[in-house]
C-alpha cells in the first residue's frame, strides 16, 4: 500500500484518507462543540450533528442571490475540492502517501489556503455590504497570517533539506531530537497561531457569533444556502482537520506509518485520529476561556507570529 | 475561575433535564428537518418580553441545542423563522423579504400570544396584524410569554428529539 509501489494500494490510500477526512472533520467540529458546551456547564449537542447538518443542507433548495455570477456557486467547489486533493496526498496516516514526491509543504499550504481566496471572491460577488466587510477582514488576515507560515516552513524545512512534507514528518520520526529542536517549537506556535486565523476560530474569528458587525469567516458565507451551504461547511471542517493532521504530524509524528502495509496503515490511521482529537479539544479549551481579540489588535497577534516564525529560521540557520 | 469549579461544570451540567416536559406525543419530527434545525428569529414588533424568554431558552440552563436547535445569523442559512410580537407595519417588508430568502423545506413560528392574534397592541395604529396576516405560519407557541418549557417543546416537536 504505497504510492510509490502499487497504483492499487495508492489509490486505496488516498480514498481511505479522503473518506476519513470527510467524516472525521465535521466530527472533529461536533468534538471541539461539545467540549466548548461542557467547559460553558451545558450538555451541548451530540458530536454527530455537524453530520446530521450537513444531510439536511444538501437535501434542501439550492438558493442563490439573483446579482450573484458563476464565482458564487464555483467557490464552494473549489474549497472541497482542495481540501480533498490534499487529503489525498498529505501525510497523514502515512508517511508513504500517492504523488508523496510532489507534496511540497509550501504548495500543500497554500493549495489548502485557496479557498480563502475562493470564498472571499464569491462574498464580494454577492454584492452584500457584509460579504465585502467579510471579504476585506479575511484578506487582511491571511495577508498578515501567510507570510509568518511561508517563514515557518522555511524554518522547519532548512535543517531538514528539504521541503517534501512526507520527508519532514519522516525526519521527525527518525530524528525525534529534531521536534525538540529551538526552531520546531518557535515554528510550532507561529503554525498554530496561523491555522487559527485561517480557521477562523478565536482569538482571531468567533465561529459562533450571531453579530454581523464582529462576524470575519461569517460574514463570507451569509448568503449562502442549502447545498451550497452544505460545501462550505464541509470543506471548512475538512480543512480545519487537515491543517490539524498536518500540524499533530509535523511536531508529533508517533503512530504514523512508515511501512508499507495494511497493520501499519490501520494503525496509523487510528493514530492520527487520536492526535487530531487531542489537538481539537486542546484549541475547543483555550476558545472558552479567550475573547475575541478586537480587529485592530490582530496585526499584532499575527506580527507576533511572523517575528517567531523569523526567530525559528535564524535559529535554524544558526544552531547546526 | 478555578480547576475545581471547572471540572465540576463538566462532571455536572447546570442545564435542566428531569423538570423539562418532554415533546408531545404526536410529534414525530417534521420532514427533512427532523435532527437539525437552524432558526433565524425576527422580532417583528415584539415588547421584547419573548426575546428574554428565547435567550434562556437557548442559555445554559435550558440548552436548546442539545435537541440539533441552533440560531443563526441569516435566513439563508435557516428552516424556522422564528417570530415574535405583532407584526408591525415597518416590518411587513423586512420579515417578508426573510420568508422569501429561505430555502424549502422552511417553516413559520409564530411565538408568544402577541405573534398570535396582536395581544395587548390589537388595533395599534401601527399594528398590521398578526404573522398569520402575513405568512403562513406553521408552528404557534402559545403564552405571554411563553416560559422556555414551552419554547423548547414546540421546537422538539419539530425537530423530534
Amino acid at each position: 500500500m504505497s504510492g510509490g509501489g502499487s497504483l492499487v494500494g495508492g489509490v486505496l490510500v488516498a480514498g481511505i484518507q479522503i473518506t476519513a477526512v470527510a467524516v472525521g472533520g465535521p466530527l472533529l467540529v461536533g468534538i471541539m462543540r461539545k467540549i466548548r458546551c461542557r467547559l460553558e456547564g451545558r450538555i451541548g449537542p451530540p458530536i454527530h450533528q455537524p453530520l446530521l447538518d450537513l444531510r439536511k443542507l444538501f437535501s434542501k433548495q439550492r438558493m442563490r442571490p439573483e446579482q450573484s455570477s458563476w464565482v458564487f456557486g464555483v467557490a464552494p467547489v473549489v474549497l472541497v475540492a482542495t481540501s480533498v486533493l490534499i487529503a489525498a496526498m498529505a501525510p497523514l496516516a502515512t508517511t508513504r502517501p500517492p504523488f508523496g514526491r510532489t507534496a511540497d509543504f509550501f504548495a500543500i499550504v497554500f493549495v489548502l489556503l485557496l479557498g480563502s481566496v475562493s470564498l472571499a471572491l464569491a462574498a464580494l460577488d454577492t454584492g452584500t455590504p457584509f460579504g465585502g466587510m467579510g471579504s476585506s477582514r479575511a484578506m487582511t488576515i491571511g495577508a498578515l497570517a501567510e507570510p509568518a507560515l511561508l517563514v515557518a516552513i522555511l524554518a522547519m524545512s532548512i535543517p531538514a533539506h528539504t521541503s517534501n512534507l512526507p520527508a519532514l514528518v519522516r525526519i521527525g520520526l527518525v530524528h525525534p531530537q529534531l521536534i525538540a529542536s529551538p526552531e520546531r517549537i518557535l515554528a510550532l506556535v507561529s503554525f498554530l497561531v496561523v491555522i487559527l486565523a485561517e480557521s477562523g476560530r478565536l482569538p482571531v474569528d468567533n465561529p459562533s457569533t450571531h453579530l454581523e458587525l464582529t462576524m470575519i469567516h461569517e460574514a463570507m458565507v451569509l448568503e449562502y444556502a442549502g447545498p451550497d451551504l452544505g460545501l462550505v461547511t464541509l470543506g471548512e471542517s475538512m480543512r480545519l482537520a487537515l491543517l490539524l493532521g498536518l500540524l499533530v504530524n509535523l511536531f508529533a509524528p508517533w503512530g504514523i506509518a512508515d511501512r508499507t502495509g495494511a497493520a501499519a496503515f490501520t494503525i496509523g490511521l487510528a493514530a492520527l485520529f487520536a492526535k487530531v482529537v487531542l489537538a481539537g479539544i486542546g484549541i475547543a479549551t483555550f476558545e472558552v476561556f479567550t475573547a475575541k481579540l478586537r480587529l485592530f489588535r490582530l496585526p499584532e497577534l499575527l506580527a507576533g507570529a511572523f517575528v517567531l516564525a523569523v526567530v525559528a529560521a535564524v535559529t535554524a540557520l544558526v544552531v547546526r | 475561575m478555578t480547576i475545581r469549579s471547572i471540572l465540576k461544570a463538566i462532571v455536572h451540567p447546570r442545564t435542566v433535564t428531569e423538570e423539562l416536559s418532554s415533546p408531545s406525543p404526536d410529534a414525530a419530527g417534521t420532514p427533512g428537518l427532523a435532527g437539525s434545525l437552524q432558526i433565524r428569529h425576527v422580532d417583528a414588533g415584539s415588547c421584547n418580553g419573548c426575546e428574554l424568554e428565547i435567550a434562556s431558552a437557548f442559555g445554559p440552563v435550558y440548552d436548546s441545542e442539545r435537541f440539533g436547535v441552533r440560531l443563526v445569523a441569516s435566513p439563508r442559512h435557516a428552516d424556522a423563522l422564528l417570530v415574535t410580537g405583532p407584526v408591525t407595519k415597518n416590518m411587513v417588508g423586512p420579515l417578508t423579504k426573510s420568508f422569501d430568502a429561505m430555502p424549502e423545506p422552511r417553516m413559520v413560528i409564530a411565538l408568544g400570544d402577541c405573534a398570535a392574534n396582536c395581544g395587548v397592541f390589537r388595533g395599534g395604529y401601527g399594528v398590521e396584524g398578526s404573522v398569520d396576516d402575513v405568512l403562513p405560519v406553521d408552528v404557534r407557541i402559545a403564552g405571554c410569554p411563553p416560559d422556555p418549557d414551552t419554547i423548547i417543546r414546540a421546537l422538539r416537536g419539530i425537530t423530534g428529539r
